[in-house]
């Protein structure tokens, strides 16, 4: 094929895949989206096969299709809340692939390698190395097989620190020597740079999951592009800068949802959760006083009857979800509640907070799972002006998005971060597991509100009786009552 | 020198048409989003692939064979994936 048309070939391509982009702007047209990009990406590999003598077919095949036929088996089975895991682990799987070309590109004829192409064989190497082994922690942490709570070893920025010195100068000589030294040096590069992934993954957890796992995005994107150098293949390099550019753009949202900074996160410069908690329980009034000491009010309600009590008689009810209600597979319970007080003719509105999940809009996708009205889902921006006027919160399984410290108290991890304002409501309902502080580790003030209905439990459990409840005429309340 | 060149302005206009369209996506699909162009970065496939064309050591062959197989996994599984997602938000405007 000469160059003319190979050039107007790939420029196709491209402009496939960004059509295909395009259409993500609603949800309506973004399955078509993705087949575009599906169609965009087999173009490519049918011009590399047509253009290129491949030795040995039989192995490509076969490595082909157990690849092929494992991530169908694996992306077929899993549930929506395993999503985050999944993107984690995929994120690995490309930075693998791009370290290892990288390798073999590398230590083969390089001889035959320009400077800059051998420092973005060094580059791709490195950054594909540290993607897979961050990936993989982070995969291991979102899938529960490690714990999620951050680990800090002892000079944990010092170890990050120099590992990066030393990688820098081991990468500068790599580009610099040939023969055995490189394939030593190369080596090495390997090595420090899985372990830079491992200790750099190790410190992030919990809410902070969104922000690594964007991040770790944009990186295999940058590891693909720099490969794309090494081989001189010039979509690989423009498909791995659009998927760069995404995950970038995806991480600047998630940092601002939570008002940090990228690097004061990545580099853990605030982030110690224990003691700040404790610090702030001391400051902040016990928050267990109101709810776990006397569950019952005057009238002899518990709490959940209350909480019943308050939703029949409102007009407007925002429901709040939480990461703690994906994990109380509570989503379909939550979406019928909604459903029903819609058709009692109230208002109902979801608000969701950007980092309401794990990752990047997966409350939408777990909310979507429940078959939601779309146009019920407000974000942060649209729908914190309504709280005022809002007679209920429902807030089940979320602490922190929610937590009032964020505004009001200096030096927490949370600190600045935007937060729905449940506490503007004329009441608020808390249905979580406990009322233990969230994530952050931040206690949260709303729960010893005077206002607030703490129905502590399971959430599918408290919302399938309050379905149960809801709908029912207000004669039958006691014996609602009577049985919790 | 020219494809240096060339190299370095693809990577830029990608970058920016990139971050335009991407800055179009509403937060709603930003997990589909992400999972497609997960998807899409298994177009390392085509340096695995490329791979092939070369003379290698048997070694260097079972490296590229388990490359071409990590990226097809993160290729099928996806697009499987997204697929399933964007189904699932498809299904309440029928």
């Amino acid at each position: 094929m000469n160059s003319v048309w190979h050039l107007l070939f790939d420029v196709a391509v491209m402009l496939i895949l960004f059509l295909g982009i395009w259409r993500f702007r609603a949800p309506q047209t973004a399955r078509s989206g993705s087949f575009l990009a599906l169609l965009a990406l087999s173009c490519a590999v049918g011009v590399v096969l047509v253009g290129n003598p491949i030795r040995e077919p039989a192995t490509v095949v076969l490595a082909l299709l157990a690849g092929g036929a494992a991530g169908w088996v694996v992306a077929a089975r899993i549930n929506m809340i395993q999503i985050p895991a999944m993107v984690a682990f995929q994120n690995g799987a490309g930075g693998f692939a791009s370290f290892l070309i990288a390798f073999v590109e590398l230590t083969h004829q390089r001889s035959e390698l320009v400077p800059i192409g051998q420092l973005s064989g060094v580059l791709g190497m490195v950054i594909g190395a540290a993607t897979f082994s961050g990936s993989m922690v982070a995969s291991a942490k979102l899938a529960s097989v490690m714990r999620q709570t951050p680990v800090i070893l002892p000079h944990h920025g010092w170890i990050v620190v120099s590992l990066l010195v030393v990688i820098c100068g081991l990468g500068v000589l790599a580009v610099l020597v040939a023969g055995p030294a490189l394939l030593y040096a190369s080596l090495a590069l390997m090595a420090l740079s899985l372990i830079l992934g491992l200790v750099f993954a190790l410190w992030i957890g919990g809410a902070d999951m969104p922000v690594l796992i964007s991040f770790l995005n944009a990186t295999t994107g940058l590891a693909a592009s720099f490969c794309g150098v090494v081989v001189e293949n010039r979509l690989l390099i423009a498909c791995g800068a659009t998927v760069a550019a995404s995950g970038f753009i995806l991480t600047h949202a998630m940092c601002q949802a939570m008002n940090r900074n990228l690097f004061q996160l990545l580099a853990a410069a605030d982030w110690k959760p224990a003691a700040s908690g404790s610090q702030t329980s001391q400051t902040l009034p016990a928050p267990h006083s109101s709810a776990a000491a006397e569950p019952q009010d005057s009238e002899g309600l518990s709490p959940l009857a209350r909480a019943v009590e308050a939703v029949r008689r409102a007009k407007k009810v925002i429901i709040i979800p939480g990461y703690g209600m994906a994990l109380a597979h509570a989503q379909f319970e939550v979406v019928q509640l909604a459903e029903r007080l819609n058709e009692m003719g109230k208002e109902v509105k979801f608000a969701i907070h950007p980092i309401a999940g794990r990752m990047p809009g997966h409350m939408h996708v777990l909310l979507a799972e429940a078959e939601v009205d779309p146009d019920i889902l407000f974000d942060l921006r649209e729908i914190n002006a309504e709280f005022p006027e809002t007679d209920v919160a429902l807030i089940v399984g979320a602490c922190d998005v929610v937590n009032p410290a964020a505004t009001s108290v200096q030096g927490t991890p949370i600190s600045g971060m935007p937060i729905l304002a449940a506490q503007d409501a004329k009441q608020v309902v808390v249905c979580n597991m406990d009322d233990k502080p969230g994530y952050s580790g931040v206690a949260n003030p709303l729960y010893a509100d005077p206002k607030t209905i703490l129905v502590l439990g399971d959430a599918k459990t408290t919302f399938g009786q309050l379905l149960r409840l809801a709908p029912t005429k207000k004669a039958s309340l006691p014996n609602g009552g009577d049985a919790f | 020198m020219a494809d240096l060149l060339l190299m370095a302005s693809v990577l830029a206009v990608s970058s920016v048409v990139g971050y335009v369209l991407i800055s179009r996506v509403p937060p709603r699909l930003h997990t589909p989003l992400m999972s497609m162009t997960n998807a899409v970065s298994a177009v390392t496939i085509l340096g695995a692939l490329l791979l092939f064309a070369l003379d290698t050591t048997v070694c260097q062959k079972a490296l590229g064979a388990s490359a071409i197989a990590f990226a097809a996994f993160n290729l099928v599984g996806g697009f499987t994936i997204t697929d399933r997602m964007l189904k699932m938000f498809h299904r309440h405007h029928e």
